[in-house]
């Protein structure tokens, strides 16, 4: 190998040593000397802090140069417990707790567990109209604003930072819309057993037409940044490949198994929440001649287009919300019900004025209800539920056992990141290390959710 | 088939692609390539001698969670837990199901619990990989989607402390069907189906991570969300919460798990 010494080295001034420089005829050699060693294999430790991996992921890659040889997803560093918390806490502070788990689609987890826990109690029918379409507004705009962080991290991790920029932007609106209902821009707590914690703002109306509008001439610039950009295509177009039989062995949902041209959602499929009563299409890829789909490129495609039919339902929401104005948003029976209507007062969200004059200056009986019920709880009979629904990612479902008691004696959440990030090895291996992080992305996992 | 012979015409048994809906269970194939018997039969009579009724998983007395004292003078009320069944309704696609599989596999079935709408087989161990081969493999059958695997752990069913519960999906015919298995504490051992259902290896190592039960013949059973050197399994009952005491304006408040709680 041949060197030189320090040109950059001012005269007179003593040189450091060695150099090693970009021009010149020495590269040969060092490849050649590279070349020597070309059958090593190069163990790779990506993450678990990785600004590719969508949280704590790690990912064991053996490679030989730039190819991938195997790759092992290893989970489980954001862990925290909250199943088993769950099982020392009553049934409507389960919904605090699930809510926590996949962060970026926090409704979700909250309808999943909802829907299990009334299953159990046989109030599936009671739950009044008005909570359902909230429900379903809530649940739909969360999947534009998933998408959009999906669509996001995953444009910036192939460059296209613009797309992460005004993604985050449309979320913003989103997240500003939730705050206004809930109280909080993620952890809602807002779905509870029995309908939800409380309706509208008076604003909320007005305030999700704002929204609509604003998405309706937004969510069109992503197609026509990216749907035709050549460098956006050759990064994704036959990457994270898995086709309909690797899907369904490994139990993939959602817009990955969709991206084959399945035309799987449960929306359609297993309604709940009143979905046969709207007006929308389930998005699958269908197969053309350019290219296979089954890849990165086809479920970005799903991605922007289910999140166009997901406003075609927040529409309809705003329509059934104006009409149904002052109707309950929580079952009829006291006895489950939550007994106060939340408020977002000047030093945050508490119970409303009206209810706490009420209990403490009115009635006497209305005060003891309270205490028993935000203390003790409900209890709900005894036996097991499995109710599924369409999160943005896939399947989400919550195991739900009740040993008659005023805590969830199991609770389980199915959740679709865990069952995605199976398939990574199927998708990357024998691909290029690059092509990971596109892969990776494409599955859209929130380790919040796998690791629960 | 019809009669034409289009250059793309299918062949027999490929009528079903995935650009055909299924809508419920009439559109979806009556036929399958697998099975020559594969027609549906009347022959449902082995349902009525499956077990079914309630099944008693604890008694306790009082109104309070464990070791906590009464005063209240509801001390002597006493609960029996037991997991509601329906029995099998004469309507849908259930009665069906459950003869066909007896059928297949004659001693499948320990219990069939019909509640809430779900239906759940319980098989016992032994004959769980012909049971789940036999719900994936077969046309009328196919349930060829495993969603999720989790454990139970009901301490008081003597016997049968550890349970995991399989979620079974069939996109055929968009049904859903929990089958459950069971295994004793001192003997944590249950059939791995990820030969089955390769969806099913990182539940079951989930399973085993929180519930300490073996699933014999897993590729790789390993932790998978605690840390390797781990001791205990944390999502049993007999495993503590965790946490501290925390003192507040003079007042101790004790840890979740240590509170008097209402039953």
């Amino acid at each position: 190998m041949s060197t030189t010494d320090d040109f950059y080295a001012q005269p007179g001034e003593e040189t450091e040593g060695t150099v090693y420089t970009a021009m010149g005829g020495d590269w040969a050699e060092i490849a050649a000397e590279q070349a020597e060693r070309s059958d090593e294999i190069l163990v790779i430790n990506m993450g678990p802090q990785h600004p590719s991996t969508h949280g704590v992921l790690r990912l064991i890659l053996e490679c030989d140069g730039e190819t991938v040889l195997s790759i092992r997803p290893g989970i489980g560093f954001l862990h925290t417990g909250i199943e088993k918390n769950m099982e020392y806490r009553t049934w409507t502070q389960g919904s605090t707790f699930v809510t926590r788990m996949d962060y970026v689609a926090p409704i979700f987890n909250e309808v999943a567990y909802c829907l299990g826990v009334e299953r159990l109690l046989g109030i599936e029918n009671d739950i009044p109209e008005r909570a359902q379409v909230l429900r379903v507004l809530m649940m739909e705009l969360n999947r534009i604003s998933s998408h959009l962080v999906c669509i996001g991290t995953g444009g910036m991790e192939i460059g296209a930072l613009t797309v992460m920029t005004i993604g985050f932007r449309e979320r913003e609106m989103i997240l500003d819309f939730f705050e206004a209902v809930t109280g909080l821009r993620m952890n809602h707590a807002y779905i509870r057993p029995g309908g939800v914690a409380t309706d509208l703002p008076e604003t909320g109306i007005a305030q999700l037409r704002e929204l609509i509008a604003w998405l309706h001439k937004h969510l069109p610039e992503y197609a026509e940044f990216c749907n035709e950009n050549p460098i956006f295509k050759m990064r994704m177009i036959g990457i994270g490949h898995q086709d309909l039989a690797a899907c369904m062995a490994l139990g993939v949902s959602g817009p990955v198994l969709r991206s084959t041209g399945y035309d799987w959602d449960l929306r359609k499929q297993q309604p709940y929440c009143g979905y046969e009563t709207y007006d929308f299409e389930s998005i699958a890829w269908k197969p053309t001649d350019g290219w296979a789909p089954s890849d990165s490129y086809a479920r970005f495609r799903i991605r922007l287009d289910e999140m166009w039919e997901s406003l075609k339902i927040v529409e309809q929401c705003a329509d059934r919300l104006e009409s149904s104005r002052g109707k309950p948003v929580m079952v009829a029976d006291p006895k489950i019900a939550w007994p106060a209507q939340l408020a977002v007062g000047p030093d945050g969200q508490g119970n409303s004025h009206e209810h706490i004059k009420h209990i403490m200056g009115e009635s006497m009986e209305a005060l003891i209800h309270h205490f028993k019920i935000v203390t003790e709880g409900f209890r709900v009979p005894a036996g097991q539920a499995y109710v599924p629904i369409e999160s943005p990612k896939g399947e989400i479902a919550c195991h739900v056992v009740s040993d008659g008691g005023t805590r969830p004696f199991r609770v389980h959440m199915r959740d679709p990141g865990f069952n995605h990030l199976q398939s990574v090895p199927i998708q990357c291996e024998g691909g290029m290390i690059s092509d990971v992080v596109v892969a990776v992305g494409s599955l859209d996992p929130v380790m919040g959710g796998v690791d629960r | 088939m019809s009669d034409d012979k289009a250059p793309d015409a299918k062949l027999p048994g490929e009528q079903k692609t995935v650009d055909t809906h299924v809508e419920g269970a009439d559109s979806a194939p009556g036929a399958g390539l697998e099975r020559e018997d594969a027609q549906p039969d009347e022959a449902l009579d082995a349902v009525a001698l499956v077990p079914v009724g309630a099944h008693v998983i604890e008694t306790r007395t009082g109104m309070w969670s464990g070791g906590s004292g009464d005063t209240s003078g509801y001390g002597r009320i006493v609960h029996t837990v037991e997991i509601p069944n329906e029995g099998l309704p004469s309507e849908g696609w259930y009665a069906g199901v459950v003869g066909r599989l007896l059928k297949l596999v004659p001693d499948a079935l320990v219990r069939v619990v019909f509640d809430r709408g779900e239906l759940t087989f319980f098989v016992a161990r032994e004959k769980l990989t012909e049971v789940m081969g036999q719900l994936r493999d077969d046309a009328q059958l196919r349930f060829e989607f495993l969603p999720s695997v989790s454990g139970v752990n009901y301490p008081s069913d003597a016997g049968a402390e550890l349970h995991v519960a399989y979620h079974l999906q069939s996109m055929t015919h968009n049904r859903r069907l929990r089958v459950e298995t069971t295994c004793p504490d001192d003997d944590p051992h249950v059939p791995s189906v990820t030969p089955l259902y390769p969806a099913a290896d990182w539940h079951e190592r989930e399973t085993f991570d929180m519930f300490g039960i073996v699933f014999d013949g897993h590729p790789h059973l390993t932790r998978i969300l605690m840390p390797d050197d781990w001791v205990g399994f944390p999502q049993r009952k007999d495993y503590p919460l965790g946490g501290i005491p925390v003192e507040y304006k003079g007042t101790t408040v004790p840890p979740p798990d240590q509170r008097r709680s209402y039953r």
